[in-house]
This record gives structure tokens, sequence and C-alpha cells, in this order.
């Protein structure tokens, strides 16, 4: 009788989901596989673009300057001559390396600053708190600008400038979430059973607050790539000649109305760099997400 | 002898700046190898008492004796006296951690006491609570109910604690599981020389279970009963 039922149900369900959804993708097309692959085709072309890219990176040749796309250069020459396509993936690796480079340094202390918070409370939950709230005030590229022309130009200044801006989301996050666990009977139990201290703190409290903070870190690094390009545009990322993708529109940018190849090709490497770690993030949250159905 | 002497004790739950006092001038002696039960109504302050007891809430006054060893109101339980206390929550859903496999959750206070033999203590502990030991390497949430609260008694035990504080620990199981662990505690303290206090709105399992029990009302003790 209530299989029946159940039976019964079951096609009308069906039946007005196709027609709400229109048509349906297949399983394997979603947010979290199209970036994972985006991002796999991204750090493959960074790792092997010696092997793929057809000239030198930094070759000049007057000759053949401002090149439109052709068979022998896909992607056309800049005002030097040199092959955007090379530059293009050679551009891939000091983003991803000063990318990696935000995030190990963000993520530790973002979630350092957010679970003392959390887990002490009273004056230092304040201290560190304000402290966060004033860093996340602060407008984050201004700020890496005037750190970078302090510190001077380069791949290691421009990761610490835009790591000091990026850490407080992080600590905000690991706050709301060792709160809501402080008081939770099994971190009791641990106390009862004599763990305390670092070995709390480490051993249980950080397992609890890392996929989160793992989630966000992708969803964040869309934005820092951007930010990085912003650094390079303005001439205070990664110095010439090094190919960076930045930098390569901004010298595209003269030229934009005669040969807007130059700047559109590292804009579109840019854009597909953002997006791949936009979607990766966005498919990771779905996936941890309790509420998540599949 | 008296495993725990309560004299005048006040207990507040500070939440900021403000205090709010909610179990007022309990006097109450346990004494050794007994079971002693808290019951009363739920707000009545045996739940609060008990986490005083657990070294928990520090924010009690008055005079506490607890295993021949006076407390301080505002210390936290250390060395020896942390060990020899022991609890088993009431809702075997939230006292395990949910990320650490049983094997990690059990042996680590014994790796911090300096035990070698953990793992033979582990087996001998699961036979104890008639579990099977294949289960070791299991994550909480793979685990049912009872089990789940078989292991947290295991935890406990592990530490060969004098006293065991038992916050309402069948409540949230269903009335067969809840024969069985009560069965469980009932020969364990017979087998182990335990003091059991027990937390518990049951006046049934505080009748099956308790030598010595307390109605508590409001933050007060409003009446004593001794079984036989």
């Amino acid at each position: 009788m209530i299989d029946s039922s159940l039976q019964s149900k079951d096609p009308l369900e069906k039946s007005t989901k196709r027609i709400a959804s229109g048509f349906r993708l297949p399983y394997w097309l979603n947010t979290f596989n199209v970036g994972l692959v985006m991002v796999v085709i991204l750090l493959g072309l960074a790792l092997l673009a010696p092997l793929l890219s057809p000239f030198d990176p930094n070759l000049q040749n007057i000759q053949d300057r401002l090149l439109a796309p052709d068979a022998q250069h896909w992607f056309g020459t800049d005002r030097f001559g040199r092959d955007l396509f090379s530059r293009v993936l050679y551009g891939a690796r000091p983003t991803l390396i000063l990318v990696s480079l935000v995030v190990i340094l963000t993520v530790p202390i973002g979630l350092i600053v957010g679970i003392c918070a959390g887990y002490f409370g009273g004056w230092t939950e304040r201290v560190l708190m304000r402290m966060t709230d004033i860093v996340m005030s602060l407008p984050s590229l201004v700020i890496a600008l005037a750190l970078v022309s302090i510190l001077g130009p380069g791949l290691m200044n421009g990761a610490l400038a835009l790591a000091f801006t990026s850490w407080p989301s992080f600590a905000r996050q690991a706050r709301t979430e060792t709160l809501s666990i402080r008081r939770s009977d099994y971190l009791s139990a641990a106390k009862m059973q004599g763990i305390t201290g670092w070995r709390l703190i480490i051993g249980h409290i950080l397992p609890l607050v890392l996929p989160s903070a793992i989630v966000r870190a992708a969803l964040n690094l869309g934005g820092i790539i951007l930010a990085a390009a912003g650094l390079g545009f303005l001439g205070m990322g990664i110095q010439p000649p090094t190919a960076e993708w930045g930098s390569m529109v901004s010298s595209g940018s003269r030229v934009i109305f005669d040969q807007w190849w130059v700047a559109a090709v590292p804009g579109f490497a840019i854009l597909f760099a953002s997006l791949a770690f936009n979607l990766l993030g966005d498919g990771l949250r779905d996936k941890m997400d309790p509420r998540h159905d599949k | 002898m008296s495993v725990l002497e309560l004299k005048d004790v006040s207990i507040s739950h500070v939440q900021g700046l403000e205090k709010n006092t909610v179990v007022h001038d309990v006097n109450v002696s346990v004494k050794a190898g007994e079971c002693f039960g808290l019951v009363g109504p739920s707000g009545c302050g045996k739940s609060t008492l008990l986490w005083v007891l657990a070294g928990l809430n520090p924010h009690w006054s008055g005079g506490i004796q607890l295993l021949d060893q006076p407390l301080k109101p505002g210390k936290v339980f250390s060395g020896e006296l942390r060990r020899r206390v022991q609890m088993v929550f009431q809702d075997p859903y939230a006292s395990l951690h949910p990320k650490h496999r049983l094997r990690r959750a059990l042996s680590e206070p014994l790796k911090l006491l300096g035990y070698q033999d953990i793992d033979d203590r582990l087996s001998e502990g699961f036979k104890l609570v008639g579990l099977t030991e294949n289960m070791i390497d299991r994550y909480p949430h793979q685990l049912s109910g009872g089990q789940r609260q078989r292991v947290a008694i295991i935890r406990a035990l592990l530490l060969e604690p004098k006293l065991l504080l038992l916050d309402e620990p069948t409540s949230a199981l269903d009335m067969s599981v809840q024969a069985e662990i009560l069965n469980l505690l009932n020969e364990l303290k017979a087998k182990r020389d335990l003091t059991m206090i027990m937390v518990s709105h049951d006046p049934e399992v505080v009748d099956y279970m308790c030598d010595h029990a307390v109605t508590m009302k409001a933050g007060r003790i409003d009446k004593e009963t001794f079984y036989d």
C-alpha cells in the first residue's frame, strides 16, 4: 500500500522537475569538476611551459613586432617581437607562485588569530578581533601598493603585501567556528582527560575549522589573482622582462586600438585563472555543505 | 570514608560581567563505593552541580572536599585529581570528536600519561563494555548511539577513575539500550570499586541504580533519600 503510493508519486515529481529545469545537465558537469579541470590545465601549462612554448619568452625580435596572430605566432607578438603564446604560458608561473605564497601566509595566520580569539575569549578575543577589524577596513590594493613601494617591487614583496590585507576573513571565520564548538561535549571530554593548551587547539579544534578555511582560500584565490595582476599592471609586481600577465596587459594597453591582441591575450589568461579558482572554490563549498544533495 | 563532601556550595554561571547564581547552599556527602543520584526537574541545577564536580565550571563558592583533597574555587583540576574524576556525557552523539577515530580518541590521554601498553588496555576496555575490537579504527558516526555511549564509558574508565560522573547517560538512548547501559554500569561499579554520581530526571533509573539520592528543586536540595 505504502509502496504503491510512493510509486505513483514518483513519476509525477520527476516530470515536474524536468519541466522546471528545462533540460538536465549530465551529472559530471558541475561547478567543482569544471573548476578542477581548469585549475589542472592551468597548473599543467605552467609546469610544462618550457616544453609547450614554441619560442623563448624573452627573445626579442624587432622585425616581428606587433604581428597579428598567425600559424607561427598563435597569439601574435608584442612590441618587442616576443611570442605572446610563450609569454602567456610562462606568465602563469609567477602568478601561481605568488598566489600560493599568499595562501601559505594568510591561512595559518588567520587560523591562529581566529582560533585563539574564539578559544580564549575575554581580552584576547577583544584585542585580536579589533586588530582584525582594523586590517579588514583597509582598502587592500591601496595598502598593497603602499607596502610594495616601501619594500620594493618583486614576487615575495608582492605576496607579503597582498597577504597583509587578506588574512582577516580567515580569522573571522575561524573565530566563529571555534566559538560554536568551544562548549561542545567532546572538547569538555578532552579537557577532562587532561588534554589542554596547544594540544587541544591543534589536535581537536583545528581539524574542525580547517575544511571551511580551505574552501574560503579557494574562493579567495580568484580575487588574489586579480590583485596580483593589478600590482603587475601598475608596475609594482614582478619586474620586466619576466613575463607576468598584469604587466603584459599594461604594455599592451598602449597599442590597444591597433593591436588589441597584445592586451587581450594576457587579459584572457587572467580571466581564465581567476574563473578557474572561483569555480573550484564554489564547487568545494557546495560539496562541503551538508545540505548538498549529491 | 567519604569521596565527596560539599559544604554550603553555591554555583554561578558567569556571562561577561554578569553572575547568575543557580545553585544555593548545597550540603552533600557521598561515601566511597556508593551510587549517588541527583534528581530533579530540568533547570533545577543538578547538571550545573555535576559540571562543577567535573572541574568544568570553576565559578563556585563554599567548601568542596573531593577524593580527600580540598578544592579551591576558580581553579581547574590538574594532575592526579584530573585523572581520577571522569564523566560520561548525556548525548553520545556529541561527546565523541567527529574527526577522530576511536583509536586516537581513546589512546591520546593514555599517551599523555606515559603508558606503554596502550593497545592492551584498549582491547581490555573494549571487552569490558562488550564491544568488538574491530571497531577501533572507525569514526564515531559509524557507530550506533548505544555503541558510542559504550565507547564514552571506555574512555572514562581507561583513566582508572575513582569517581565516575554520569550526566543522564541513558536519556538519549531507547529503552532496550538504556537497560543494557545501566546494567553495564552496575557491573562495572561492582568490579572496579567505583563511586558514581548520576544525574537523572527519571525516578525509575535512580531507583534502579542508586543507593543514595537527593532531589533538587530550584537550586536547593529538597529531600534526601536512602535506598536499600
